[in-house]
């Protein structure tokens, strides 16, 4: 078996390292997607009002978001910061505000275009029982909002598990960090060893991606035939 | 005289650049029904939609109940509670049912509590037919059901003033019955101050104490009771009343 380097997974406390690293990953990413979901939500519910210069500052957030590369946001936020604003964050926070700034730049776009698809017979029969601007969002828009918007959420919850790829970039020790690691610790012994590291990688990721893609079909499924 | 429940005083209506409504004048007393007739595009939704606030007028001045309207969003959000409004494509809110959709501007907007308003709405369902419906999902009721629902919704925040926009027009014909005496009653039984777009003419001559005949945005004719069905005066409103196969 030494050959086929598959005890590079086992060896030592190669395993739990890599779970640690997974954990971290996995941490980043959701409290990333918590955060800019709760933020999103709000800025999204802005950008329907009637106010040019908000909805303006609002697009062009969500402008730079798409436009920059992450893994380009990644080292502004990781050099930039500490550079120019004496901000010290470790690079697991660095990682963690970048993804929940993006995260919300998306949402904000994802929660417009479902707020703005609720029939505006909706928003006019909801005003003329008298309701206030946030009972209106409450009680008749976001509920009728929320069903659209969830499909692409999920499918925007998938794109930031992939993305946490980059995070070894800025050097946080996640779950493709450590299996570098172990890999050229082995490098001599087990040169096989980056097969297996990766492909347990794989694993992990699809282990997390598939239910929530799964999940994001049969959302959008029951939309669909919701509508009909 | 006691002084008119709704007073609309000069009223001039834009989109942009557009002029829709030219010096529209009426007076409204309580308990009385007035009958906005006229071909459509007209402008009569635009007047009914200047009347709750959904539309800004740009001139002239409204009073009602006294109050004079400032088209401040606060001050229209209070008066919606005393001016119900009911759609031609009764929009009940389709994520609530029946109850929900009745009891949201009771509970949320005017604060009351469950228990008061319950009574109520009970009795409002039972006068319309649709006591067995409560739990029911818009989407189970049919086009009758739910724009009775919908003028159930409206009442139930007690409003002293109801706007009904051809409330039958995207009814089937055997529906259409149903509806209107529902309105009819509220007018006789009641007393409910009403202002009625409607292109059913035998109903509008049954239940109008007054008739505005708008067309292109300007009054053309300002008659009380049964008048109008059977002297029109314009030439306007004598074709109007043809077409309509009346
Ligand atoms: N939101 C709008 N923007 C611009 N023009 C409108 C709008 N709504 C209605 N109009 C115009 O105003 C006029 C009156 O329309 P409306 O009040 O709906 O007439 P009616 O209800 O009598 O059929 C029509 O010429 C229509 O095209
Ligand atoms: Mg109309």
């Amino acid at each position: 078996m030494a050959h086929s380097g598959i005890d590079v997974l086992t060896a030592g406390s190669n395993f739990s390292r890599l779970l640690g690293g997974l954990w971290v990953t996995i941490k980043i990413a959701l409290i990333a997607i918590i955060i800019g979901l709760i933020i999103g939500v709000l800025l999204g519910i802005l950008r329907t009002l009637p106010n040019r210069p908000l909805r303006f500052i609002l697009r062009l957030y969500l402008e730079f978001f798409r436009i920059v590369p992450t893994v380009v946001l990644l080292f502004l936020f990781y050099y930039i910061l500490p550079k120019e604003f004496n901000v010290n964050l470790p690079a697991d926070a660095v990682a963690t505000l970048v993804f929940a700034l993006w995260v919300a730049a998306e949402m904000t776009d994802i929660v417009r275009g479902a707020l703005e698809s609720v029939p505006q017979h909706q928003k006019e029969a909801g005003q003329a029982i008298g309701l206030t601007y946030w009972q209106l969002q409450r009680y008749v828009l976001i509920p009728q909002a929320w069903p659209l918007c969830l499909p692409a959420t999920v499918n925007l919850m998938t794109r930031v598990v992939k993305t946490t790829s980059l995070l070894m970039l800025i050097s946080v020790m996640d779950v493709i960090n450590i299996g570098q690691q172990i890999i050229e610790a082995n490098n001599k012994t087990a040169p096989n060893g980056v097969f297996w590291i990766y492909g347990i990688i794989f694993i992990f990721y699809f282990m997390i991606n598939y239910p929530l893609s799964r999940w994001a079909k049969h959302l959008n499924k029951r939309r669909l035939e919701a509508n009909h | 005289m006691s002084t008119p429940l709704l007073h609309v005083n000069h009223l001039e209506k834009y989109y942009q650049k557009t002029h829709i409504l030219h010096d529209v004048n009426f007076e409204l007393n309580t308990g009385e029904v007035l009958t906005l007739l006229g071909p459509s595009g007209s402008g009569k939704s635009t007047l009914l939609r200047c009347l709750n606030g959904l539309e800004a007028y740009q001139q002239g001045s409204i009073t009602f109940d006294g109050q004079a309207v400032t088209q401040k969003p606060k001050q229209w959000q209070q008066l919606r509670q005393q001016i119900g409004m009911v759609f031609q494509s009764y929009d009940l809110f389709p994520n609530r049912n029946v109850l929900e959709n009745i009891l949201l501007g009771p509970l949320k907007v005017q604060k009351r509590t469950r228990a008061a308003v319950l009574p109520e709405v009970q009795q409002l369902l039972e006068q319309v037919g649709m006591a067995d419906y409560a739990n029911a999902y818009p989407r189970q009721l049919s086009g009758g059901q739910k724009q009775r629902i919908a003028i159930v919704r409206a009442l139930a925040l007690k409003p002293k003033l109801m706007l009904f926009d051809e409330v039958t027009a995207s009814l089937d014909p055997e529906m259409v019955r149903d509806v209107l005496n529902i309105i009819r009653q509220l007018a006789d039984s009641h007393a409910m101050t009403m202002l009625v777009v409607t292109h059913e003419m035998d109903f509008a001559k049954q239940i109008s104490d007054q008739v505005l005949f708008l067309a292109d945005g300007r009054i053309r004719e300002q008659t009380p009771g049964k008048q109008f069905f059977e002297q029109p005066q314009t030439e306007r409103a004598q074709n109007f009343l043809a077409s309509m196969d009346f």
